[in-house]
């Protein structure tokens, strides 16, 4: 393959500087080549006119026809070789003159000039080539089995040029539909077409659109691009392989097959990009080849930057398969190239809305194996805001764009507008959220990008840029057409892929488009909704929204670390000594009556332990002391009520009640008076008395319902140790309900009481604070013989 | 504008140098070597007065009679030299200025290419674009 693509280049290159100066020497040559054809072959005797591009056409195609193969027989030269070189000029007029001979003289290779011109008119074409690339024209077999008879190759024995060239205008003709006769290649015809065909893989492009490209590329650019040639002469050459593949396959099946295996493949990071790289290289194959003929443009700006890599591209150039969605544009992105971007976006960076940094993205991309100049213009080319960092957007035109590269694909002088991060951005949100929503999208649209649109959405998405990454350049492209298929106004889907692009970034950037967005359609819409279900990236982290004392849990965790339940809660910054000692005492006094008294306690109370047991751990002694004090007026409570039945334990519910709202008394009491629990203790019993009365009937339901509130509360640890009594148990369940409205509110009462202590507590803490140091400016003061 | 303009990196060897016309390149080579010596004395003559505070653009290097030199300093000792014909007097100090600081820009933005390793030679094309669009305007 390489000395096919040296001689190819240099043929190339020969014909692009003896272009003009060969134009004259191709007619003479055509001429004589064409005398030489008649003389020699008898079997067709009309002169065989070629124009230009088909002699540049055709003697492509014979050079690689006879490359492979090389050697061969007999030297038969051409009048379309003379064009090349002067060599080949030479050498075609002894050729010719060895033409009228007609006899199979092979002549050595080196004759031709090979280093210097086409290796074509030497030999004959290689009957496998040849077969190949008839059957590349997809043509019936019987067609070409007539062009074989009526080119005179069977005649003669063999593919010499003219023969060959003859079977080519034949194909051509057959391919215009007309008859297969000499006749028909008389007249002008379109050059034939033959489908890509790959050294290794048979893959299957649009062969119209393959070969026509390959053979127009030489005539479009052959003054100028000898890359293209290049790029022609590698895929010539691949189509020549020997390999005789079955040109009548279908052409999309095995290549999207052989394409999407591939692709997924890629989803895992290999050494080397390269096998990354196949895949969307594969799909680019084939729309570079388009690409190339419909924007020759390319062809000479990567010339002159590229014609140094040219052997490097072809040494690099992997089996492609070329099938792609949109065949004309290699610069959009397909579905699976963004997803497969997106992915390694997420491996490099897993928020997606972030930047992946330079040195990260320089590491990634070295794997290419492309050189370092050609990254750096990638670079350049995809950071767009040239901030030192990928986004998204960015991120996937960097990818696509050595993709591209790695398949053969000049670089473009500038960022396509497909590869526009504005783009990508909008096209690459949507198929985030729902892939599935895309691809139905892709379906349907037609291929069609929207410059207005980009523009807008540039505007907005360059400023969003740092929220966007953009893998997905297909996405962008499926969503400009789905949002075009769905918009009314073009500037619409812009709007509508910026919302759904931005919805999950930029709130603002979705508000903007939205405000102008008029009709929607079902798409739109489902499209807006999809976005909202997906989750955004990781929210912040959100405090405990459950119960209040949950939230205390939090905010007292830091203060009291210990283990809440059952546990002794660690003193909190400057308890007060005696205030610990009643703790602890309380508390063991408290686990303890919890844990025998429970008959006569209220339902409420197991609630209460456990937030009290929440509570206790970060509250600390005072409320502790409160609650051995409403616990010991409980249990006194309840032993009255045992003892006194229904009335007791009513008023034990409404002490209970009581109770705490004179616990919020108390604290303040504590902190005033300094020392909180035992003045506190004595101030809860009254109070709690005239309130009793209050809630009497309240408390008569609620001592019913104790026990059986008690033991179906399921929070409370104690709960199973609470035995409903013989007599409670006879309550009605509308008692059981109001016990448990009162348990909720105690409830409530206590947690309000809880954050109430907390804050006091943290007076506490400053007033002990400013004491300490008042303590110490009085030692100072104090005469020094006190010690 | 400018015939030349000249990147030196901070070790004082060209990262970039340009001009136009290209047969004089040799010249501009060596104009902008000499005005090496002139921008080092003038950094450190500021250097000097204000430590803290030194003004990047360095302003007239020195005149010649065909063109006049300005240098340009980066806080990181990189030097932009430009040569400007003399012809063209319609350039003002402020034109000077601006130019400098789109080079300083197209500078900073060739830097932020984590492939671009600081020391090599500045082959950027967005560089090349912004350079080629300051001299242009000469011819």
């Amino acid at each position: 393959m390489e000395p096919g693509a040296a001689a190819a280049v240099g043929t190339a290159g020969a014909v692009g500087a003896a272009a003009s100066a060969g134009a004259p020497a191709a007619a003479a040559a055509a001429a004589a080549g064409a005398s030489a054809a008649a003389v020699s072959a008898s079997y067709c005797p009309l002169p065989l006119p070629l124009s230009d591009g088909e002699q540049q056409c055709y003697s492509e195609l014979f050079a690689r026809c006879c490359c492979a193969p090389a050697t061969s027989s007999s030297f038969f030269s051409s009048s379309s070789s003379s064009s090349s070189s002067s060599s080949s000029s030479s050498s075609s007029s002894s050729s010719s003159s060895s033409s009228s001979s007609s006899a199979g003289h092979p002549q050595p290779a080196a004759e031709l000039g090979r280093g210097a011109s086409l290796p074509g008119p030497a030999a004959t074409a290689g009957a496998n080539q040849v077969g190949d690339l008839f059957r590349a024209s997809q043509l019936p077999a019987e067609t070409l089995h007539q062009i074989t008879e009526l080119c005179g190759a069977k005649r003669v024995g063999y593919f010499g040029l003219t023969q060959f060239y003859v079977a080519l205008k034949l194909i051509a003709a057959a391919q215009s539909g007309l008859p297969v006769q000499v006749e028909s290649i008389k007249c002008e015809l379109p050059l034939p077409q033959f489908m890509a065909l790959k050294n290794d893989e048979i893959r299957y492009s649009n062969p119209t659109e393959l070969h026509g490209m390959k053979c127009q590329i030489p005539y479009v650019t052959m003054e100028k691009n000898s890359f293209k040639r290049v790029d022609d002469g590698e895929k010539q050459q691949e189509k020549m392989s020997p390999i005789m593949s079955p040109v009548s396959s279908p052409p999309s099946s095995p290549s999207s097959y052989q394409r999407v295996p591939l692709t997924y493949g890629y989803g895992k990071l290999r050494s080397g990009m390269d096998q990354m790289h196949a895949a969307p290289y594969e799909t680019r194959q084939h729309t570079l080849q388009q690409e190339g003929s419909t924007s020759g443009s390319h062809g000479p700006k990567p010339t002159r930057r590229q014609t140094s890599l040219i052997q490097s591209l072809s040494v690099e150039r992997e089996p492609q398969e070329s099938n792609s969605n949109y065949p004309d544009d290699p610069w959009r992105i397909t579905e699976e190239q963004r997803e497969y971007y997106i992915n390694q976006f997420k491996s490099l960076q897993p928020d997606l809305s972030s930047f992946i940094s330079g040195s990260l993205a320089k590491n990634f991309f070295t794997k290419s194996k492309l050189t370092i100049p050609e990254l750096s213009y990638i670079w350049e080319l995809s950071d767009v805001d040239c901030d030192g960092a990928l986004t998204l957007p960015e991120f996937c035109a960097a990818f696509h764009l050595i993709v591209a590269r790695k398949n053969g694909y000049p670089l473009p002088e500038s960022l396509p507008q497909t590869l526009q991060p504005d783009y990508l951005q909008t096209a690459f949100l949507k198929p985030k959220w729902d892939c599935a929503l895309f691809d139905s999208y892709s379906e349907s649209m037609p291929v069609n990008q929207q410059p207005r649109d980009l523009n807008r959405i540039e505007k907005s998405s360059i400023k969003e840029k740092t929220d966007l990454t953009a893998p997905a350049q297909d996405v962008n492209i499926d969503d400009k057409q789905a949002l075009k298929i769905s918009s009314v106004d073009e500037a619409m889907p812009k709007d509508l892929s910026v919302d759904t692009a931005t919805s999950k970034d930029l709130n603002t950037l979705k508000a903007r488009p939205r405000s102008r967005s008029y009709s929607n359609t079902s798409l739109e819409e489902a499209m807006k909704r999809v976005e909202e279900p997906p989750t955004p990236p990781p929210r912040p982290q959100k405090s405990h929204s459950r119960t209040s004392s949950l939230d205390l849990n939090k905010v007292f965790q830091p203060n009291a670390p210990a283990a809440k339940p059952g546990l002794l809660p660690p003193p909190p910054a400057l308890p007060p000594r005696p205030l610990m000692s009643q703790v602890l005492h309380h508390n063991t006094s408290n686990d303890s009556i919890s844990q025998t008294k429970l008959p006569g306690q209220l339902p409420g109370y197991g609630d209460f332990r456990l937030l009290e047991q929440v509570l206790l751990t970060q509250i600390g002694c005072v409320w502790w002391n409160f609650r051995e004090q409403i616990r010991k007026d409980n249990d006194l409570q309840t032993k009255e009520q045992i003892a006194e039945e229904k009335d007791l334990c009513q008023t034990e519910q409404v002490s209970e009640i009581e109770l705490h709202p004179q616990l919020t008394r108390t604290p303040s009491q504590t902190e005033e008076s300094g020392s909180p629990v035992k003045k506190d203790l004595p101030h809860t019993q009254p109070p709690s008395k005239p309130i009793r009365r209050k809630f009497r009937p309240e408390n008569q339901v609620m001592e019913n319902q104790e026990p059986s509130s008690v033991s179906g509360t399921s929070s409370v640890p104690t709960v199973p140790t609470v035995k409903p009594h013989a007599s409670i148990q006879k309550q009605s369940s509308k008692q059981k309900k109001a016990i448990q409205t009162a348990i909720r509110k105690n409830k409530e009462a206590n947690a309000v009481l809880a954050r109430l202590n907390s804050e006091l507590q943290q007076q506490l803490k400053e007033v002990h604070q400013e004491r300490i140091a008042l303590e110490n400016q009085l030692e100072q003061l104090r005469p020094v013989t006190v010690l | 504008m400018a015939v030349c303009i000249a990147v030196i990196a901070k070790e004082n060897y060209p990262l970039y140098i340009r001009s136009i016309p290209a047969e004089q390149e040799l010249k501009f080579h060596y104009t902008v070597h000499t005005s090496l010596d002139v921008v080092d004395e003038k950094v450190s003559a500021m250097g000097k007065a204000l430590v803290d505070q030194r003004e990047l653009y360095l302003g007239l290097l020195y005149p010649t009679e065909d063109y006049k030199v300005y240098g340009y300093v980066t806080n990181s000792k990189v030097k932009f030299v430009m040569v400007v014909d003399s012809s063209n007097t319609a350039l003002r100090d402020n034109e000077i200025r601006s130019m400098f600081r789109k080079l300083h820009n197209s500078y900073t933005d060739v830097m932020c290419n984590p492939f671009y390793n600081p020391g090599d030679r500045i082959h950027s094309r967005a560089f090349d674009n912004m350079v080629t669009s300051m001299m242009v305007q000469v011819c």
